[in-house]
């Protein structure tokens, strides 16, 4: 499980059928300082994520589990909106 | 199973379907040694981790949900499964 930060949205009109009306969102991965690392992901969205949101998104199997119809290609979905991030300063 | 330090938490209202109610911490992966490697990832916590603690954690769903024993938890995947008191290595 990871943060990572709301950065856009992808349409798609023409996907599998278990993606039919899901919101999918461009996720850039960052760290707990909140730095970007590596390449942003599609991921789907079920709890209404806006552009510039700070999330944490689980990938695999676990992810397409947030969906209803459970049998879906998708393996990256953000699973919270992130109020606060406490880090403990270092010693 | 890998072994991590908690070095902080995340506060959020807003969850995903099997997340509700659970304490996330932030986790730093260590080397048996303890010094820092890699990069940090976020785990649920199921033993009362607390910050600064040393901590096993397991990232496959099967093995989390078993972790924390509740219906519909079938979406977490990332959780902390014990305290370390010492690593002999």
């Amino acid at each position: 499980m990871k943060l990572g930060k709301v950065i856009g949205r992808v349409v798609s009109s023409t996907k599998v059928e278990s993606f039919e009306g899901l919101k999918l969102l461009l996720v850039q991965p960052i760290d707990e300082k909140l730095n970007a690392y590596g390449e942003p992901i599609v991921t789907v969205d079920t709890i209404q994520s806006n552009t510039g949101q700070i999330i944490y998104y689980e990938t695999s199997k676990e992810a397409s589990m947030v969906l209803d119809k459970i049998m879906n290609p998708c393996d990256a979905a953000i699973v919270g909106i992130v109020d606060e991030i406490n880090l403990e300063t270092q010693s | 199973m890998i072994l991590g330090k908690v070095i902080g938490n995340i506060i959020s209202t807003e969850r995903a379907i099997g997340y509700g109610g659970r304490t996330i911490l932030i986790i730093q992966p260590i080397e048996p040694s303890g010094t820092f490697k890699g990069k940090t990832f976020l785990a649920v916590d199921t033993v009362q981790a607390g910050v600064g603690d040393t901590v096993i954690t397991v990232e496959e769903g099967g093995s989390a949900t078993t972790a924390i024993k509740e219906p519909d938890t079938h979406t977490v995947k990332t959780v902390i499964v014990g305290i370390v008191d010492h690593i002999y290595h």
